[in-house]
This record gives C-alpha cells, structure tokens and sequence, in this order.
C-alpha cells in the first residue's frame, strides 16, 4: 500500500427505519463506535472529524457526538451539501488527511426523517393583501405549482421523461420495474428500512405522487446514521494485519457541481455532473466501467436511476433502457446495481446516504455480506446526487492483502 | 376590465401575452430571474429578448401530491420554445398520461390565478396543446 494512498479502516451503518427513541446524538453514536470497534480504533486516535447532517449541521451535530463519545479537541467541520451530504462529509475527513492534518479521520452522517413527507415545495394560503412583486422572478403569488413544479418527485420523474424524450423507450412500467428490482434487492438486506418484495402490479398500482412516480418509487424518508474511519496509507501500515486485510481501498474519490448547460436553471441538470465525477473516478482508479463489480447509484427516484446507468457510463450512451431490460443491474446481472435496495426500500436518512452506500460496497468488498454477498467483488462504485447540485463518486477496492 | 398584474416579471402581457429573458450579451445565455451576472461565462452584461410562444414538450410530470393548498393533479413540464427551456404547466388539457405525451407542441396561454384585496388580477402563463 503506497503512503498517499487513503482507506477505510472501519465502518458501520445502523438499521434504518424508525428510531422514535433514538435521538440523532443517539443514532450517530451508534454508526461511530460500530466504525471505530470496526476499525480497532478509539475517538483517541481521529486527528478530524467530518460530521454531515442537512437538517442538523448548524447546530453542531460534530460537537455534540464529541459531547457524548470524547471531548478531545481536534477540529471538527459540520457539513451540509443536500443528498451529498455524506459523501461530502467523507471526503472532507480524506482532503484533511491528504492534507497532512491528520493521519486518521472520522466522517458520519446522520438524519432523522422519517414521517417527514415532501422536503420542497411551498405551501399555498388564500391570496390576500395587495400583489406586490418580490425575489428573482418578481413573483406577487407562491409559484409552486403554478410555474412547473418545486417537489423532488416531480422534478426527478421529468429528469427521467427527458431521458426518455432524448433517447425514447421509457414507460410508467420500465421505471416501475426498476423499483421492483430494488424492492426484491431489500429482502436481503436486514438494515433496509423497508425489506418487502413487491410485485409490478402492486408498484403501478401504489398512491401516485408525481407521474411515473408512485411511492414505492420515491426514496423513503427515514431515520438512520453511518460512520467511516479514513486512514492514511502511512499509518495503515503501521497497524496489524488483519486491519490491513479487512481495509478497503479508497481508489477515487471526486465531488462535483453542475457546470452551465442551457436548460439547467430549469429543469436541474443531474447528468452533466455525475458523467464528469464518473469520468474523473474512472481517471483516478485506472479503472473503467467494465471492471466494477458492484455499483450503488443515487436511486432517489424510480426515474433518477435510468439516467445514471447512462451517466456513470455502465452502458452505452443512450442505451439504459436496453440496458435494463437486459437485466444486468439485477443482482444475478452483469453489473448489479443497488443490491442493498437502494433509496427506494432500503432508505435515505439524506446525511447517512453517502456513507451508508460506502458501507454497503465495502462490506461485498470484504466478502462479509452474508445471504446478499456479490460473489468475488473486488471494485465498486457508490454514487450520491444532492440537489442543487453536487454530485459524489467513489470507487472502492478490496486490500490485496 | 379589471386591473392585471403579471404572476411573474418575466411574463409580459397585454394583445400579445410572451415571455421575455435576459440574454447574455458575450454568450447568448438566456435566463429569466433577476442576475448577477452569466453562470456561463462570468459576464455581467444583459439585453432583453421575446421568448417564442410557440414550443416542444421535453419533460413533464403529472403532480398528484403537493403541499397544502396546491391544487392537484396538475402537469408541470419544461417546454423547449425554439431552443430556449421554459418552466411552466400544461394547461387547458386533461391531467393524465392518455392527453400529455413527449414531444406534444404547445403554445402560451394566459390565465388568471388570483385576486388581491383591491381586484387587481395575477395573470399566470402555461401552455396548451396547439390545434390541429
């Protein structure tokens, strides 16, 4: 292992779901020190601490873990960067190390969501007073659902139409028969907030929330936490075998943002970004699409996982539905993709997402993923989108060791 | 006939109701809220142009679950008007993926959204199928 080279030491997850007795102290508590007994090390040894939650970071979520697991100085940075939260708060723990901060770093992230229902739009009362312009769009009356709509299931299920108008063959079936794949993924999956197989009909035939997206095709809101240890390749040495053995390397790590496109600032552009972080991780592995193993993909939407298959180049541009429908991303397939479930039934507590999906490749990595394990998998990808927009991509390699 | 105001700034009424978009003077981005500068190329220079009412449905979704007070079901979708994209509904048509498809022309059509205490309309804006 070369010395700039970065790893994963340890890493947890916890089960998410509903946690109503848990706090997010409580639920981020539980992800760091299953990271660090995971890792064979102790709050004593991080030298940073990233610590990522949307709804949590002003608050100094980071300060408050150290409040209750060890109060030992070093400096922490609350991150919040939308669904990319987590792989953000990652990869402000590995820049510190690379840096030549620290030589061993700690990054969780951590929500509590669930029961909480549509994150944008904005509600609508009674027009009242006199209109008078105001904001950018000298708007006298809320525009949601006016002009277009602001909700996440509606904009990802136009993200996954354009795909659609641009290449052709999509249907409400082909996006709900994504979800059913990621629905059957679940039932092996004992963390997945939701591990119920679901058929096609009862898919298509669920609560319809924004045309093609009925509810078991959006991301489940929900509660949950997951922390990573990052080690530089210095000190990894330095440690026992068997933490060398069961670290997984850190072969490309990139975050992006939206470069201008002409119909961004209308509709978000999440392809733009993501075929950039996937060209750029590609560049930084030395590897290409063909040699993954595993992929988990932003699947915040039914509609969202399409248009990554094209993205992170796992098929030929324009070609996802073909793709798909050659059942390469079932976990059987060629290229499984979202064998944990995905957002769709596994969850999205938004901070933990981008680490929970690290967690996820590195465990079929370390061939510790029991009943669901991808036989032999030594390459994996894990990719986050938040909104806005910012894009993470991982590429994650077993230890040759 | 009551008093109008536009919904938003960029919607211009009157005989001829159109969009209109501040286009960048150095590299022709085209943007419809108030600007800093061009997100394409850093420039700070603007001028005014007619968007086409005329357009090509590229994207749209049937929202049948929104906020409070939003009602639904309602079609959102971006309109491509002769290379520029356009935010809007699809109005004046059923809700349901049997009447909306991709690729269906629209053009512009005005309604009117709401009335304030003093009877000054907010005229809103979408598109609707084109006849024929």
């Amino acid at each position: 292992m070369a010395s700039d080279d970065l790893w994963i030491l340890g890493i947890h997850m916890t089960k998410f779901g509903k946690h109503p007795d848990k706090d997010m102290v409580d639920l981020a508590s539980e992800a760091v020190l299953g990271a660090l007994a995971d890792g064979g090390v102790a709050m004593s040894d991080m030298g940073v601490i990233a610590a990522g939650s949307l709804m949590a970071a002003s608050a100094g979520i980071g300060q408050q873990l150290q409040k209750q697991l060890g109060q030992t100085g070093v400096p922490v940075y609350n991150v919040a960067n939308a669904c990319a939260t987590g792989a953000t708060a990652l990869r402000v723990a590995m820049m510190a190390i690379k840096a030549g901060e620290a030589d061993m770093g700690l990054a969780f992230g951590v929500e509590k969501l669930a029961g909480a229902g549509l994150l944008t739009g904005g509600s609508r009362k009674d027009d009242s007073g006199t209109f008078t312009p105001s904001g950018r769009y000298g708007a006298v009356a809320p525009v949601d659902g006016r002009i277009g709509t602001e909700i996440m299931p509606g904009v990802f299920a136009q993200i996954g139409m354009e795909y659609g108008h641009r290449y052709g063959g999509t249907s409400f079936e082909l996006f709900a028969r994504i979800s059913e794949k990621n629905h059957a993924h679940s039932t092996l999956n004992p963390l997945a907030a939701y591990s119920k197989k679901m058929s096609l009909e009862e898919i298509m035939g669920d609560f319809m929330v924004a045309y093609p997206n009925t509810r078991p095709m959006c991301s489940a809101n929900c509660d949950g936490a997951a922390a990573a240890v990052v080690i530089s390749g210095a000190k990894l040495r330095t440690l026992s075998l068997e933490q060398q053995r069961r670290a997984v390397k850190i072969s490309a790590s990139v975050l992006t943002t939206d470069p201008w496109e002409e119909s961004c600032q209308i509709l978000p552009d999440v392809n733009t970004l993501t075929r950039n972080a996937a060209t750029m991780a590609y560049e930084q592995a030395g590897v290409g699409p063909s040699d993954l193993d595993l992929v988990e993909l932003h699947d915040c939407f039914a509609t969202a996982e399409l248009v990554h298959y094209d993205n992170l180049m796992l098929c030929e541009q324009g070609g996802a539905v073909d793709f798909f429908n050659s059942g390469a991303t079932w976990r059987d397939g060629t290229m499984p993709v979202n064998v944990s479930g995905g957002l769709e039934s596994k969850g999205h507590p938004i901070g933990a997402t981008g680490i929970a999906n690290v967690w996820e490749v590195s465990t079929h990595l370390r061939g510790e993923a029991g009943p669901r394990q991808i036989e032999g998998a030594k390459i994996g990808m894990t990719h986050v989108i938040g909104l806005g927009s910012a894009c993470g991509v991982h590429i994650l390699e077993k230890s040759a060791g | 006939m009551a008093n109008q105001i536009p919904l938003v700034d960029y919607l211009v009424l009157g005989d001829r109701p159109h969009l209109v978009a501040k286009e960048c003077t150095s590299c022709g981005a085209r943007y419809f809220d108030r600007r800093n500068a061009c997100a394409s190329c850093g420039r700070t220079e603007f001028t005014s142009v007619d968007i086409a009412t005329e357009g090509e449905v590229r994207a749209f979704t049937i929202v049948a679950f929104a906020a409070p007070g939003i009602p639904t079901p309602y079609v959102a979708a971006m309109v491509d008007c002769g290379g520029t994209s356009v935010r809007a509904n699809l109005i004046n048509v059923p809700p349901d993926p049997e009447h909306v498809s991709l690729g269906m022309q629209v053009r512009l059509a005005t309604e009117v959204v709401g009335t304030d205490d003093e009877g000054t309309e907010a005229i809103g804006f979408g598109f609707e199928p084109k006849e024929g």
